[in-house]
């Protein structure tokens, strides 16, 4: 067993290459805080990219931002908060879930594994953010695809494409992000009980006002009080947040509570307070039991979740709080994780994807992790995967068996 | 077709014709399969009218299965194809082919679903840019990318192209507002990628389409998301005595964690075409004028407008006037918009380029362009979208002068390389099409051009969709990047161009 720890980029290509020259398939990982996400991998070798770290470049007044991929996000976003500015995708950060410390993530998993946090919505995930690539493949090959510019349509936009490829397409030595301001000022509005079809209507009409809403999430009765040191426990709690310059969110709020008064009584949660909810919703904290209860992380139509979590809790004890509008739903089983059930009601609803992000080792090798694909995408997410990685040397069977 | 290298015609093919017209009646009936030669003539070209080739047969469909039908059967006979949308196209993105199917899909133009609760429209890919917003526009909601031709171009071509506009700052480019798309491929199977929902189950092949210039697949129906259009817009329209203070005035307003809904900046040349052309009423003694844009709700615009002002204030404005009301608004974007139109007044021809460069660079680029015009004996104008680095230089010249088009093609192509000298890329928002594809080695070397061409292997193995365009052919040919307008006669006169 070999596990390489490159400095340089030379390093990488060099230990790519002498996987290539011995047919011998590689783990690709940053600190491995994410091995207990996505299918178990069965290699032998290890190339962690822990010690090819570093800044190559920030400069706030251009929004720019490059990095080493071995180094911290919490390193970076202290870096980023001292110039008043941040990734707006606000990474959410596994560890706490998995039962993990917090704080373990490298930046090229923003990439890799696409992170993102409640405010996908208006801000977008990791892909939506990122500007510039340098990559080795499979190859042993070290391209480089995008810039350090917003506007760039020169080329295929391999930058995307390695967005969500864990590590199987090549592994992103250097990546350039845009990143932007930090908001002045938040606070978030709480509709107290309300029921998860309730609340979708309503977070529907918030985000289609013009308040502007940054984020909006929906904590039923029973999760409500498992955030900020239960200070919403007792009702289900939706979660509206506004951030900006302080008169304009003073302003939208008011126009928000004037526009829902009808749905429930509302309170406000200001500042320092409504940032650390946010940043529970995103980690999952509800969730964050230090059990290996199956946890599920599922996509849909925000109109249609809640029917969803309605039909599951009818066959299966299952707790649910939503994100996105209602879109972006997190189940925790109670027993097995039902998958076949879970996927089939996606179908049902509307379509969208499911992806088990935490469970056992042997249920993630038995299970598909992610959502499978019909034969055609299937067959297409193939023919990438081997023109990026012809020996399948790279993260083999890290998202699909035998892939 | 002078001086520009498509792929050789393939003689099998041409031999064919006849049947390969029968074959695409059989699929498509009617008035579906044009193949007169009159009747062709309008789709010799796109924007990029200095490039006409007729193609060899026009197929014009109605439905998906008949686009999978096409397209599997050109697969199996080994019969090219070239997507059109509108043909708005300004890097020869749709220019045909001699031996290959034109697949014009303007006949898809139907809104297929308008979803409020979760603010998306499901659109066919002829569908106009401007037409979404005109579906939801009676219920407060837009589409936020707003490239300048957006009243004629299609959603299916600003896929193709990654299209932009002048708030992508703000609200970003294509790829961050599309969704899902439904899609065909080269073999004829149809692929759904995303939808209503958010992020993909697997690889990111929505974002690898997004800007992929019609060589991965053929786009049938996408998915976008709409917006609720922002209560208010206010402008500031702002004079320096030099493009470094302009330059500082942008750096600062985003340093200050302001993001504008736009912010265009435009030399003394181009100032003075447009004001010679529309009278905004734009300050003549400024060497850059600013027009920054601010939008939504009416308090936030407010606060944030005296706090630029107070910005440009700081960094030497000569002068700055802020719109109190909608028509002084449109004024001042009048100028701005009537740029391109403006120079041709001023000068027989233009070339029209479109690099993109670190901001931070802007007057480094601008003394670059001096030095260089001097060299070449030929004027240039600026327009620049400030927010983001998009560079517009207009480079006038006269075709009648003979070795003057040559002249000013070099200049456009050294004004490029100094773009990707100094960090920037060939293209912002044009594209590469034939246009600029023999400029990308200027930006990648062959291990990255050739991992940007297996892509295309695994979508297209025969590489018989859109073939010639984005990458270098094998040989060079002296066209480079620029649009050509000719004594005024610009493609399109009716689509404003800025």
């Amino acid at each position: 067993m070999t596990i390489f720890t490159p400095k340089t980029e030379d390093e990488i290509v060099e230990a790519v290459q002498w996987a290539l020259s011995e047919n011998a398939p590689v783990e690709v990982v940053g600190h491995g805080s994410k091995r207990n996400l996505g299918r178990p991998l069965q290699t032998e070798h290890t190339i962690a990219l822990s010690e090819y770290s570093g800044v190559t470049l920030y400069e706030p007044d251009e929004l720019v931002l490059s990095a080493k991929a071995g180094t911290s996000i919490v390193e970076l976003e202290t870096l980023l908060a001292e110039h008043g500015q941040a990734f707006q995708f606000e990474p959410m950060d596994y560890g706490p879930l998995l039962g993990q410390a917090a704080g373990q993530g490298t930046f090229g998993s923003l990439l890799a594994t696409n992170l993102c946090g409640p405010r996908r919505l208006k801000s977008g995930s990791a892909r939506d953010h990122v500007l510039g690539v340098r990559v080795v493949s499979g190859r042993g090959e070290l391209f480089k695809s995008g810039g350090r510019v917003v506007k760039n349509v020169t080329g295929y936009d391999l930058s995307k494409g390695m967005a969500n490829s864990w590590g199987t397409l090549g592994i992103a030595t250097e990546i350039t992000f845009k990143v932007l301001p930090a908001p002045e000022t938040e606070t978030t509005l709480v509709v107290r009980g309300l029921a998860d079809d309730e609340a979708a209507r309503a977070m529907a009409i918030a985000m289609g006002s013009s308040g502007e809403v940054a984020s909006a999430a929906h904590l039923p009765l029973n999760v409500s009080g498992r955030v900020i040191d239960g200070d919403l426990k007792g009702d289900a709690s939706t979660l509206l947040r506004l951030e900006g310059f302080a008169p304009s969110v003073n302003d939208r709020a008011a126009m928000l509570k004037g526009l829902l008064a009808s749905a429930g009584t509302i309170v406000e949660v200001a500042g320092d307070t409504s940032h650390k909810l946010w940043q529970q919703i995103r980690d999952v904290i509800p969730f964050a039991d230090g059990t290996e209860h199956p946890v599920w992380r599922v996509s849909m139509v925000p109109m249609e979740a809640y029917k969803l979590v309605a039909s599951l809790r009818m066959g299966a004890a299952v707790d649910a709080f939503y994100d996105w509008q209602g879109g972006l739903v997190w189940l925790r089983m109670e027993g097995e994780p039902e998958a076949e059930a879970v996927r089939a009601l996606i179908k049902k609803y509307g379509g969208g994807h499911a992806t088990l992000v935490r469970a056992s080792t042997s249920v993630r090798a038995a299970l598909p992790v992610f959502e499978p694909q019909p034969a055609p995408l299937a067959a297409l997410s193939k023919r990438l995967k081997q023109q990026f990685d012809p020996s399948g040397i790279l993260n083999p069977g890290r998202m699909v068996a035998g892939v | 077709m002078s001086g520009l290298l498509m792929p050789k015609a393939d003689d099998a093919t041409m031999s064919r014709r006849p049947d390969i017209v029968t074959a695409l009646r059989a699929i498509v009936p009617g008035e579906g399969v044009v193949d007169a030669t009159n009747a062709m003539r309008v789709f010799e070209s796109d924007a990029l009218t200095a490039y006409r080739q007729l193609p060899l047969v026009v197929v014009l469909p109605q439905t998906v299965a008949q686009v999978s039908r096409i397209l599997k059967y050109c697969h199996e006979n080994n019969v090219k194809v070239v997507p059109r949308g509108s043909g708005t196209s300004l890097s020869g993105g749709a220019l045909p082919l001699e031996d290959a199917v034109l697949l014009v899909m303007s006949r898809f133009n139907q809104i297929l679903e308008v979803d409020y609760p979760n603010r998306v429209a499901v659109v066919q890919p002829g569908v106009t840019n401007l037409g979404i917003t005109k579906a939801v526009e009676h219920e407060g909601f837009y589409y936020a990318p707003d490239p300048s031709s957006q009243i004629a171009c299609s959603i299916g071509g600003n896929v193709a192209e990654n299209s932009g506009g002048v708030h992508c700052l703000k609200y970003g480019l294509t790829a961050n507002n599309v969704l899902g798309l439904e899609m065909v491929l080269i073999t004829g199977e149809v692929v759904r990628l995303g939808g209503k929902h958010l992020d993909s189950e697997g690889y990111d092949l929505l974002g690898l389409m997004t800007g992929s210039e019609g060589l991965l697949g053929v786009v049938t129906e996408v998915t976008v998301r709409i917006l609720q259009k922002p209560a208010t817009a206010r402008a500031l329209m702002v004079g320096f005595p030099t493009s470094e203070q302009a330059g500082k005035c942008v750096a600062d307003i985003i340093a200050g964690g302001i993001i504008p809904g736009g912010m265009e900046m435009m030399d003394r040349p181009a100032i003075h075409a447009a004001e010679d052309f529309v009278h905004a009423g734009y300050p003549l003694d400024v060497e850059a004028l600013l027009i920054i844009e601010l939008d939504g709700p009416v308090v936030e615009v407010d606060h944030l407008i005296s706090m630029v002002e107070a910005i440009a204030y700081k960094n030497g404005a000569s002068t700055c006037v802020i719109s109190q009301s909608e028509e002084e608004r449109m004024a001042f974007w009048a100028g701005r918009k009537a740029a391109f139109p403006a120079v041709g007044r001023i000068s027989p021809d233009y070339l029209c380029m479109d690099g993109t460069i670190p901001r931070k660079e802007l007057p480094k680029v601008l003394a670059g362009m001096r030095e260089l015009s001097e060299k070449y004996g030929l004027r240039v104008a600026n327009v620049f979208h400030a927010g983001d680095g998009n560079l517009h230089p207009l480079i006038l010249y006269d075709a009648n002068i003979p070795e003057e088009l040559h002249k000013a093609e070099d200049f456009g192509a050294d004004i490029l390389r100094l773009c990707v000298k100094v960090g920037g890329v060939l293209t912002g928002e044009h594209g590469v099409g034939v246009e600029k594809r023999e400029l990308m080695p200027e930006m990648f070397n062959e291990i990255d051009l050739n991992q940007q061409i297996r892509v295309k292997c695994a979508f297209d193995d025969k590489h018989l969709l859109n073939p010639g365009k984005v990458f270098p052919q094998l040989h060079r040919c002296a066209e480079l990047g620029r649009m050509h307008v000719h004594r005024g006669q610009v493609p399109f006169p009716e689509i404003p161009r800025f």
